[in-house]
């Protein structure tokens, strides 16, 4: 298999509109999004973060996803040579289409986040018959 | 050695350490491999070596690692799918090969050396060679 080589992303920080209330930094996480007729899928890469420490919510048609870092791992451990830094994760994502929030699943593997988001009976797409 | 016991200030704490050693000369002299990802940090732990490396997504046997010496190998793919007939409207994360070789400045426990691999996180536990551990020396 001759696939290319990855390169290396710069951790994006997160520039909110309004600066938070906590003075450590937050990261924003790689996203793919795709979509078919049923559903919207957001993948999101959020390494180290463990499923309870993870917030997912739909508002006002605004996807939100917080990600809170235990850094408990990191006790008793001294840093002698780094290349990245590590934090909480938050990105939200403005949605066009109607969704069943009710439906929403959200499952966590290996540092990957995939939120499955129904669309609503409205949303889905129809085929028109020509008569 | 730092503690981040300190809930309110822990977190940034634990950046500000991170980013004072940010390409902190300790691994300078060695060849890095042929790529740099994926990015690894290392740490002191006692007298062993922790190497934590983000790899979200990668499944274990696309993931490999060797050890010889003082040098740690890491190599393997990363792989996204994405379903038939879907549209695409992001496309953020990386895929591809890896390769990459560390050199660490001081000769490991080949033998000893423990992996994990947990919530996209590969943590390497590097235990020094008996020959790089300090002896004390008798006065006679």
């Amino acid at each position: 298999m001759n696939q290319q080589e990855i390169q290396t992303q710069q951790k994006r920080e997160v520039e909110g509109r309004q600066e938070s209330i906590n003075a450590a930094r937050s990261f924003v996480p790689p996203t793919d999004i795709f979509e078919d007729d049923h559903a919207l899928i957001v993948v999101m890469e959020i390494p180290g973060i463990q499923r309870d420490n993870v917030d997912v919510r739909v508002e006002n048609n605004v996807l939100t996803l917080e990600a809170r870092l235990d850094y408990a791992k990191y006790q008793g451990l001294k840093p002698v040579y780094t290349e990245y830094n590590v934090g909480n994760y938050a990105r939200s994502f403005e949605l066009s289409g109607k969704i069943n929030q009710d439906a929403i699943r959200a499952e966590l593997a290996d540092g990957v986040m995939t939120l499955t988001l129904p669309k609503t009976e409205s949303a889905k797409p129809r085929r028109i018959s020509i008569s | 050695m730092a503690t981040y016991s300190d809930p309110f200030s822990a977190l940034l704490a634990l950046q500000r350490a991170l980013d004072s050693r940010i390409s902190s000369g300790w691994l300078a002299r060695s060849p890095s491999g042929m790529g740099g990802y994926p990015p690894i940090n290392i740490f002191q732990q006692g007298e062993n070596l922790v190497a934590i490396v983000e790899l979200p997504g990668v499944e274990r046997r696309n993931l490999q690692i060797e050890a010889k010496e003082n040098t740690i190998r890491i190599h393997g793919s990363k792989e996204v799918t994405f379903p038939k007939e879907v549209s695409v409207h992001r496309r953020e994360r990386s895929v591809g090969a890896f390769d990459r070789t560390i050199s660490l400045p001081i000769p490991v426990n080949a033998d000893a050396i423990r992996a994990e691999y947990n919530e996209g996180i590969l943590a390497l536990f590097l235990p020094p060679a008996e020959s790089a551990k300090p002896r004390n020396i008798e006065i006679s």
